[in-house]
């Protein structure tokens, strides 16, 4: 049984600019060293995403979105309660990703009790690209949020 | 849609459940299809770049980060090549587990395509997860499919997302029978699901469209084994070398909508590569259990419909399962996790059949071992003519549909090729202009 599986999944590519905020989240997040929760990178798939979540309680995912706000702006969405806006759900450069993810999910009954998704706004895409200033300090920011929200799921157990 | 009924043009945003993203433009005037153009907007050959000066021994790592989908193609081709640059054959159980590890990654990425992306075209559906709403079972028999792709790479590749097992030479560790005998059970309920699958798609709704192509394959050395992780070049149209022909056979140009370049066979044209050449060329070296499921699904005798690719992809997935437990039951861990090897200057080629189809991979090195130039032509680049002239094709004798159902079956028609514009690009945008 999970235990009340505890998991932080940050997704993006490392090789596309402001793509890897979610990585950077991931990274930022397990450098704090919050106990009893489980960080994970990976790349958007869904499958892959459905995968990681199984048997979680409470699930955070940061991930890259470009839905025209300023760079670094972070959002934070209750995945669990309903679709994530449009705006945000594309285009990413994983072109099927985590909406499709969160929905897929939901259609097969595999969605964690608690799925939070903070959107990083991300400006910058190009190929080879290191992420921008603005999106560096959001990860920070969202490991730090993350880190509180899952000691408080954990203390809710 | 809008217009005046002279000019008509439809756009739809990125398209939909390709991986990655391009754009594409059809204009029609009356009833003549003027221009069909695939543009992909490539990251000017980056990889090619960030390759000189770097070890030999980095190439299958770094190639691999090219594509999320098929990190396994990119090391083997990798791979493939500095072996053939070193003068070293990597052959018995150490092939065998750089196959074992590539029958993950066909699963794995034939399983997402066909499950997720391919499927709901043919039923209806305007995505994976409306389809899964309705067709649970299938789409569950194909997440079940997707992980056991999943768990062979990490077996084998030491992680499924850019496994970090995987060496010029060979491995750096190979893995024990017993853990391999483990996932057995998992591969044998997959392997019967695939079969069921193979059926299911048989059952679909093809849109008619049949081509003559230039069909373009390997050709394994092994007699009887369906090409996977080396081989000769071959086509429908007499061509037979070895890797080191490519060059000679297959040109790149540059066409100026695109910033990616398009591949043809030098002198003649457009080409096929993917599972219907595949299938095509080498149909009867299949395992007995995928010929049979193939004959019954009505393809055992050719298939030459792009839009039954999906059914190819069905038999291929039954067969890397197949042959998965076939290398499973002959595997024993060999003494060597790899052959080792001294550098030399030399150029070497390499060729596997990634899912999309050839992957071709060409490095210079030097005498200390260092990337001098590399080149590197995925399996999309050399399907974009193909992919345009299926569409002009198929608008042609489809001008009569509406608009949204012409642009819906375009879509379609690309995604027979399962395209990884990831690999190259960046928006797929379609638009269709009737003037």
């Amino acid at each position: 049984m999970s235990g009340g599986r505890r998991l932080f999944i940050g997704i993006g590519n490392p090789l596309r600019g402001d793509d890897a905020a979610g990585l950077l989240a991931a990274r930022a997040l397990r450098a704090l060293g919050e106990e009893g929760v489980e960080v994970r990178e990976l790349e958007g798939e869904p499958v892959d995403l459905i995968e990681a979540w199984e048997e979680a309680e409470a699930v955070l995912v940061a991930d890259a979105v470009a839905s025209g706000g300023e760079p670094g702006e972070v959002h934070r969405i209750d995945a669990a309660a309903g679709p994530l806006p449009a705006a945000l759900a594309g285009p990413s450069t994983h072109a099927l990703g985590l909406a499709e993810a969160v929905e897929l999910g939901r259609a097969l009954g595999r969605l964690p009790p608690r799925l939070v998704v903070y959107g990083i706004e991300a400006a910058r895409f190009e190929a080879g690209a290191a992420p921008g200033a603005a999106v560096r300090e959001a990860a920070q920011r969202v490991a730090a949020a993350a880190a509180g929200e899952l000691r408080s799921a954990g203390a809710e157990r | 849609m809008s217009g005046d009924g002279r000019t008509r043009r439809i756009e739809t945003g990125y398209l939909a459940r390709v991986e990655g993203e391009g754009a594409m433009h059809v204009r029609v005037r009356g009833d003549q299809v003027e221009e069909v153009e695939l543009r992909i907007f490539e990251p000017p050959r980056l990889f090619e770049a960030l390759l000189r000066g770097r070890a030999l021994g980095e190439a299958p790592d770094i190639t691999a980060r090219i594509c999320g989908i098929c990190p396994v193609a990119y090391q083997t081709s990798a791979c493939e090549a500095m072996e053939d640059a070193l003068g070293i054959e990597v052959e018995g159980q150490l092939r065998n587990l750089r196959r074992l590890v590539y029958c993950g990654e066909w699963v794995e990425s034939h399983a997402l395509h066909l499950y997720m992306l391919h499927a709901p075209d043919f039923l209806g559906y305007e995505s994976g997860f409306a389809m899964a709403r309705d067709h649970r079972e299938v789409v569950e028999r194909g997440l079940r499919a997707k992980k056991a792709g999943n768990r062979l790479i990490e077996l084998v590749g030491g992680r499924a997302v850019h496994p970090v097992n995987v060496r010029v030479g060979g491995f750096y560790r190979a893995p024990e029978r017993r853990d391999l005998e483990a996932l057995r059970p998992e591969l044998e309920r997959c392997r019967d699901e695939a079969l069921e699958t193979v059926r299911w798609t048989a059952g679909l709704d093809f849109p008619d469209l049949e081509r003559d192509y230039e069909l373009v394959a390997l050709r394994s050395p092994v007699e009887g084994e369906y090409p996977i992780d080396h081989g000769r070049i071959v086509s429908s149209k007499g061509i037979d070398v070895e890797p080191a022909g490519f060059d000679a056979t297959f040109e790149e140009e540059h066409v100026a909508h695109s910033t990616a370049l398009h591949a043809r066979v030098r002198g003649r044209g457009a080409y096929l590569a993917g599972p219907l050449a595949r299938f095509e060329l080498n149909r009867e070296r299949l395992s007995p259990l995928a010929a049979e499921a193939a004959r019954e699904a009505g393809i055992g005798e050719g298939c030459r419909n792009p839009f039954r690719s999906i059914v190819v992809r069905a038999v291929e997935i039954l067969y890397a399962f197949d042959e998965a437990l076939r290398l499973l039951d002959a595997y024993q861990r060999p003494d060597a996790p790899a052959v080792e090897f001294e550098p030399r200057a030399a150029v070497g080629h390499g060729v596997s059949e990634a899912p999309r189809g050839l992957l071709y991979h060409r490095y210079e090195i030097d005498d200390a071992g260092q990337i001098v130039a590399a080149r590197i032509v995925p399996p999309t680049s050399q399907n974009q003519r193909s992919i345009e002239e299926d569409l002009r094709e198929f608008v042609a004798a489809n001008l009569a549909l509406p608009d949204e159902e012409l642009r819906d079956r375009c879509e379609q028609t690309i995604r027979n090729y399962d395209p990884c514009i990831s690999c190259s690009t960046h928006f797929l945008r379609l638009e269709v202009e009737r003037q």
